[in-house]
């Protein structure tokens, strides 16, 4: 680049420090403009803190922003978005029982006002995109990739030439992410600089003009895509190869360990059926994933399984045995295993510590309880065990459980899981936001659970994951299972068109 | 680009109940028919007098400018149960202020210690981030202690005042509207059926009003307007929805709750003007719980002013009910109500929403019982009118019920995304 | 070490909270005019015998009243209904027992066990809502006292001793009565023998929270009820129960008045001890011993004050003030210290893992 035209942003030594960790450190990012400029790291590695302090929402401890030439900090998004910047957020921010229109004018009443000409301007911005968006809709009504779309207009309609994108395709299918790199590259040939922040390596190289590295809080290199491999990513990401979670011997018996049949569920809301007759079974040492877009009964799934959600219909047998009328902890003491989610809200208290977490989901057996009573000296001792034999990095067990990194905290859950003899593993995206290190432990595990005989049912949207993992994939949508692949053949793409609805592939 | 544009259907954009004339005044007619028919059948002559209709607004007001203190809040994303402390607060302010210097200045003092309430409000839930009932259990706690300890203070002594009163207050100035007033009594004194009671009612309504009940009136207009059409407003319900996003967009959160957290107090203080103008006296314990009963109408109203005015007024008009011949009124307010919810338990079997006809139908039943085996109701009972009707709403109409998203919700700058 | 620096942290919260609602009263006493070197001379003074027994005696109301409260602030559950509830049992307890229809001891124990029904049953109505409609049990509750309000009046008036000037129920016989205690020298009033009941709830309350299978479910649905329900906690049973727990002991609360002080209940039985419980939960952090502190204080408070408008010519309602002043700076102080420890915490943790890392390193390397 010539010295003449000015560089989108410019990022010098930019530190930022929270309790205990460095989020970032020294880090140096040049984004020039008119491209598309991806910022790469494996979870945890500093990525989107950076992002927010580009964006306004946090302040840096050191280090300084330079935006089209000139010398800037920012108090609050406001001058950010001031000095034309505007981000997407990987979790969406948007007012569910407000209008699309609403979303978009929010802090930018300025511009159009609230009302007739500003909507004439969004119809005018969403079909100029192609964008299929109603102003007047409300907001809780719309699907994943319409509330993308409303992000993206949201930051269009305040003019930003400079445009982040947080993560952006880990809601989406293959076919929905094509689509959104055509409308990057639309935006790109109109002058605007997308920087573009993911961990999916192919992705980065299919999209981005230069891709700049980010391992633990700090830039480690900016390279072009035409010069590297996803492999040469990874080792600059990670110091070494991404795990694989290639699968390995097949284990699977004849034994069927669980079986659901007939299994649906009714949207008290009186939408249309969460869950429409699911059957399928999983035998000994067999690992079936679901393929699925979020949101198309995954969870409700899993739900009626652990007992959370009852289905007014069909049977669920595990080892032979009945559950369908049992309640969660007689069906836990059963022997199923369940990893949730959303570790956060569903798998630990985090204002608890360790050994009280240990407890959770095991307050009716030994070595948590007795007759009524909580057993504290069995579970610290067991709580011991897991943290040594899953290599929970903590200082103790008496450390709350919000101090632990994802990674960590998920060992956790997963060694809790295991414990008590389960016949059954439910992992619902047992590796979502944790660190390479952490993500090949766990994977481990639930191979070694494969390998121990239990049955596992795994939930992901990381389609290689999932492939990776399962002996069977079964693939849900609008509440039902509509085909079954066979992960040794099939890809991610062709299992993403089957995701969509799109022809299962044989 | 390829992506194929279709417009959304109609039925998935949600249509928002929008304010229509025509609904409010076949509402009114209706009401108004139905207390007709309903002092025709049980002779209970003041279930629509003027006097009751008068003493009716008189009593809402309070409640509703609580309530409007509550939305306030509430939209910002505040719960605010310290509603009833910032209203005590009121009643010390325009006692204080009103036998020194007028009703002006008992309408201003009352504002501004209504607001001293909300700032402590808001410093203690925006500011630290303190649970937001814990706040307002607090706020009570203060508003009743330094309102109590200020007004031993400052009436001790004073002619006609004392640890527990004022002394007297000189009351805003009333006034009858010109033709509606005279029109409403003229035909007040007819005997048709529907019409002498839209007299007695538009009589009521008209006749001897308060400045300071027009002022209130002002306030729940100027909410609406200041809520629902402009930037500010959408600015402060976006905090009540998501305050995240809101910040992601530059907008300063804290700014727009503190706002309307102070908004909340002086709303509140405002109420407590009424009750010291309509009493002419500051008195302890002179609330009466109409915080509560304010934050009640709220809800009933489902967190909308349209709403919260119609709770308002009728918490208000069954208070009025009581003090004229209650026993005998109340009493027959109670067939209305009873054969309007098994309407209702009829209209829900048929929208085969069998459960809560059920439950709607029995309750109905056994206020006609009630009705039909005792001769009048002990005033007590009509003092739990408010909140056995919120409690009803809430219980039959929960799924209906829609608070901000946010509210109650801390919030802290800087962890949105 | 760290654990102990944590601890200590804890407890000066309070303490700052207290001086902190001291100075802001100090403020508010200077700009009104009034003597404040008199004001905390006077409720700082060393309390007279007397005063040390209604100090104990109304502590050990107040104490109830906190853990009613606190029981449902460890599953966050906001029982503003304590209020009602132990106006409601007061009454029934105190109908009961003037009926007198069994003799002596079992009568206590009647009225006892009626209290406590009466009050859950109250205080189930706000968990039967919230289970089954969804209503939240704040709204529900403060709905709820003033129902009881009202039905506490009418029913009083209903069975008001005729002819008598004091609208009351039909006092205790005198066989029925819990004896005070002379435990303090040179006070002429006695410790209520209920001080007693005040402490085995305490005890209780201990270890049903902290040392039970069911005291856990509670706590964990406080904590977080989305990992509670994924446990295999049934959520809405234990709404209910902790509802009903918490309506038992208020049932309690009144107890103490009425065995050893008014033995009916009427129009002036002691109002405003709900309220009260709930800022002196809030102050013990729903720890047993804190809120005894707890109790200990705003008795004291309370006590303190009744001697100020004799002494410096000052409303003894400025308590009030302070106390109020006192929840909210504890509960910011509360928050305060929170952060700074989960900080610290979080510092520990990273050091650990560096330390760890370093390790590693230096084995492979």
């Amino acid at each position: 680049m010539s010295d003449e035209t000015p560089v989108a942003v410019r990022l010098t030594g930019i530190g930022k420090r929270f309790p205990g960790v460095i989020a970032n450190d020294d880090v140096n990012l040049t984004v020039h403009p008119g491209t598309v400029h991806a910022v790469v790291g494996e979870n945890g590695a500093g990525k989107s803190t950076l992002m927010k302090i580009l964006y306004g929402v946090q302040a840096p401890d050191s280090g300084t922003i330079e935006v089209e030439g000139n010398q800037v900090s920012f108090s609050s998004p406001a001058d950010a978005i001031d000095v034309g910047i505007g981000m997407v957020f990987q979790h969406f921010q948007l007012a569910d029982n407000f209008t699309v229109l609403e979303n978009i004018v929010l802090g930018a009443e300025k511009l159009h006002g609230t009302g007739e000409r500003a909507r004439r301007r969004i119809r005018e911005l969403a079909s100029a995109y192609g964008f299929a968006i109603n102003p007047d809709a409300l907001v809780e009504h719309l699907g994943v990739g319409a509330r993308q779309r409303v992000e993206i207009l949201k930051v269009l309609y305040r003019g930003a030439r400079i445009i982040i994108l947080d993560e952006p395709t880990a809601v989406l299918v293959p076919q929905e992410v094509d689509e959104l790199f055509d409308n990057l590259r639309e935006l790109k040939a109109e002058g605007l600089t997308v920087i573009f922040i993911s961990h999916k390596l192919d992705e980065v190289l299919k999209v981005a003009d230069e891709i700049t590295v980010i391992r633990r809080g700090t830039t480690v290199d900016t390279v072009v895509p035409a010069d590297v491999t996803a492999r040469d990513l990874a080792t600059l990401m990670v110091g070494s190869e991404l795990p694989s979670p290639a699968t390995e011997v097949s284990t699977v018996t004849d034994q069927v360990l669980l079986e659901v049949s007939g299994v649906g569920l009714v949207d008290p809301h009186g939408g249309r059926d969460l869950l429409t007759d699911i059957r399928f079974t999983i035998h000994r040492g067999e690992v079936l994933g679901i393929a699925g877009v979020e949101g198309n009964g995954q969870s409700e799934l899993v739900e009626v399984i652990m007992g959370i959600r009852h289905s007014p219909a069909g049977t669920i047998r595990l080892a032979g045995r009945e559950i369908s009328d049992e309640s969660t902890t007689r069906r836990r003491e059963t022997g199923i295993g369940y990893i949730p989610e959303d570790r956060h809200r569903h798998g630990l208290l985090l204002d608890s510590p360790l050994w009280e977490n240990r407890i959770l989901g095991h307050q009716t057996r030994p070595p948590c309880s007795r007759r009524g009573f909580i057993d504290r000296a069995g579970a610290r001792a067991d709580t011991e065990r897991i943290v040594t034999s899953y290599d929970v990095r903590t200082p103790g067990i008496d450390t709350h459980a919000r101090a632990l990194s994802g990674g960590n905290q998920q060992k956790l859950i997963v060694g809790r899981e295991m414990s008590g003899d389960p016949v059954l593993l439910i992992a619902a995206h047992p590796t979502r936001g944790v660190d390479v290190g952490a993500q090949a432990a766990i994977w481990d595990h639930i191979k070694t659970a494969r390998r121990k005989g239990l049955a596992v049912l795994l939930i992901s949207a990381d389609l290689d994951e999932l492939i990776g993992l399962s002996d069977r994939i079964a693939v849900m949508l609008r509440g039902a299972l509509v085909g079954e692949v066979d992960p040794r053949t099939v890809t991610p793409t062709q299992l993403g068109s089957a995701m969509t609805g799109a022809e299962v592939p044989a | 680009m390829s992506t194929p544009t279709h417009e959304v259907p109609r039925d998935e954009t949600v249509t928002r109940s929008r304010f229509s004339w025509g609904w409010l005044l076949i509402g009114i007619a209706g009401v108004i028919l139905a207390l007709g028919a309903l002092r025709t059948v049980t002779g209970a002559d003041d279930v629509a007098s003027a006097g009751t209709m008068g003493a009716a607004v008189r009593a809402a007001m309070p409640i509703a400018l609580a309530g409007l203190g509550g939305l306030w809040a509430e939209r910002a994303g505040v719960v605010n149960i310290g509603l009833e402390g910032m209203m005590i607060l009121g009643t010390f302010g325009a006692g204080f202020a009103g036998y020194q210097w007028g009703p002006w200045a008992a309408l201003a003092f009352a504002v501004f210690m209504g607001t001293v309430g909300g700032l402590i409000h808001a410093i203690a839930t925006v500011g630290f981030g303190v649970d937001h009932i814990v706040s307002g259990v607090a706020v009570n706690i203060i508003g009743l202690g330094a309102a109590q300890y200020l007004a031993a203070l400052t009436f001790t002594g004073k002619p006609g005042g004392g640890p527990t009163q004022s002394p007297p207050v000189e009351r805003m100035p009333t006034f009858d509207i010109p033709g509606l007033s005279w029109a409403g009594r003229e035909l007040a004194q007819t005997d048709l059926v529907f019409l002498t009671d839209a007299g007695a009612v538009l009589a009521g309504l008209t006749t001897r009003v308060s400045l300071l009940t027009v002022i209130g009136l002002a306030c729940i207009v100027g909410t609406w307007l200041l809520l629902w059409h402009t930037s500010f407003g959408l600015r402060v319900r976006a905090c009540g929805e998501n305050p995240q996003s809101a910040e992601t967009l530059g907008v300063n959160v804290y700014l727009y709750k503190y706002s309307a957290v102070l908004a909340s107090g002086a709303m509140a203080g405002l109420g407590g003007a009424f009750l010291v103008d309509d009493a002419s006296v500051y008195r302890d314990g002179q609330t009466g719980g109409r915080g509560y009963i304010g934050l009640a109408a709220m809800i009933f109203g489902n967190w909308r002013p349209g709403g919260l005015v119609a709770g308002a007024g009728l918490f208000g008009y069954t208070d009025a009910l009581r003090l004229r011949r209650g026993g005998e009124s109340v009493h027959a307010l109670l067939l209305l109500i009873g054969v309007g919810l098994i309407a209702l338990a009829v209209w829900w079997l048929w929208k085969r929403k069998v459960a809560q006809a059920g439950v709607t139908a029995a309750f109905g039943v056994g206020l006609v019982v009630l009705h039909l085996a005792t001769d009048s109701v002990p005033s007590d009972f009509t003092g739990m009118t408010p909140f056995i009707a919120t409690l009803l709403v809430l219980g039959l109409a929960s799924q209906r019920l829609r608070m901000p998203k946010a509210d109650g919700q801390r919030y802290r700058r800087g962890e949105a995304g | 070490m760290i654990r102990v620096r944590s601890m200590l942290m804890t407890m000066a919260a309070p303490i700052l909270a207290v001086a902190l609602a001291v100075l802001i009263t100090t403020v508010v006493l200077l700009a009104a005019g009034d003597p404040v070197g008199r004001v905390w001379g006077t409720i700082f003074s060393e309390p007279r015998p007397r005063n040390i027994v209604n100090i104990i005696n109304s502590g050990s109301v107040l104490y109830l009243s906190a853990l009613a409260a606190a029981v449902g602030f460890r599953m966050g559950l906001f029982n503003i209904g304590v209020d009602g509830q132990y106006r409601i049992a007061a009454f029934a307890a105190a109908y009961v027992a003037g009926q007198a229809w069994v003799p002596g001891i079992l009568n206590i124990a009647l009225a006892i066990l009626t209290a406590m029904l009466v009050g859950a049953m109250w205080a189930g109505i706000a968990g039967l809502l919230k289970v089954t409609r969804g209503i939240s049990e704040v709204i529900s509750t403060i709905m709820l006292n003033a129902i009881a309000t009202a039905l506490v009046a009418w029913m009083l008036r209903s069975v008001a001793v005729p002819g008598s000037n004091n609208i009351t129920t039909t006092p205790i016989p005198e066989s029925s009565r819990v004896p005070g205690m002379a435990l303090i020298p040179g006070a002429h009033n006695e410790i209520y023998g209920f001080v007693f009941l005040a402490v085995a709830a305490g005890l209780f309350y201990w270890v049903l929270l902290s040392r039970t299978r069911f005291g856990f479910n509670l706590r964990a649905t406080g904590a977080s009820e989305s990992a509670a329900v994924a446990s295999g906690i049934d959520t809405k049973k234990m709404i209910l129960a902790a509802m009903l727990i918490s309506g038992a002991v208020a049932g309690l609360v009144g107890m103490p008045l009425l065995f050893g002080d008014s033995y009916s209940y009427g129009v002036t039985f002691q109002p405003g001890l709900g309220f009260a419980g709930i800022a002196v939960a809030l102050l013990g952090r729903n720890h047993p011993v804190g809120i005894a502190f707890g109790a200990l204080l705003f008795a004291f408070l309370n006590e303190q004050a009744n001697a100020l408008q004799l002494q410096a010519g000052v409303s003894a309602e400025i308590v009030k003030v302070m106390q109020g002043i006192t929840v909210l700076s504890v509960v910011i102080a509360y928050e305060v210290v929170r952060r700074a420890n989960r900080a610290a915490e979080q510092r520990r943790v990273a050091a650990e893992l560096a330390r760890a890392r370093a390790e590693a390193t230096e084995v492979t390397g």
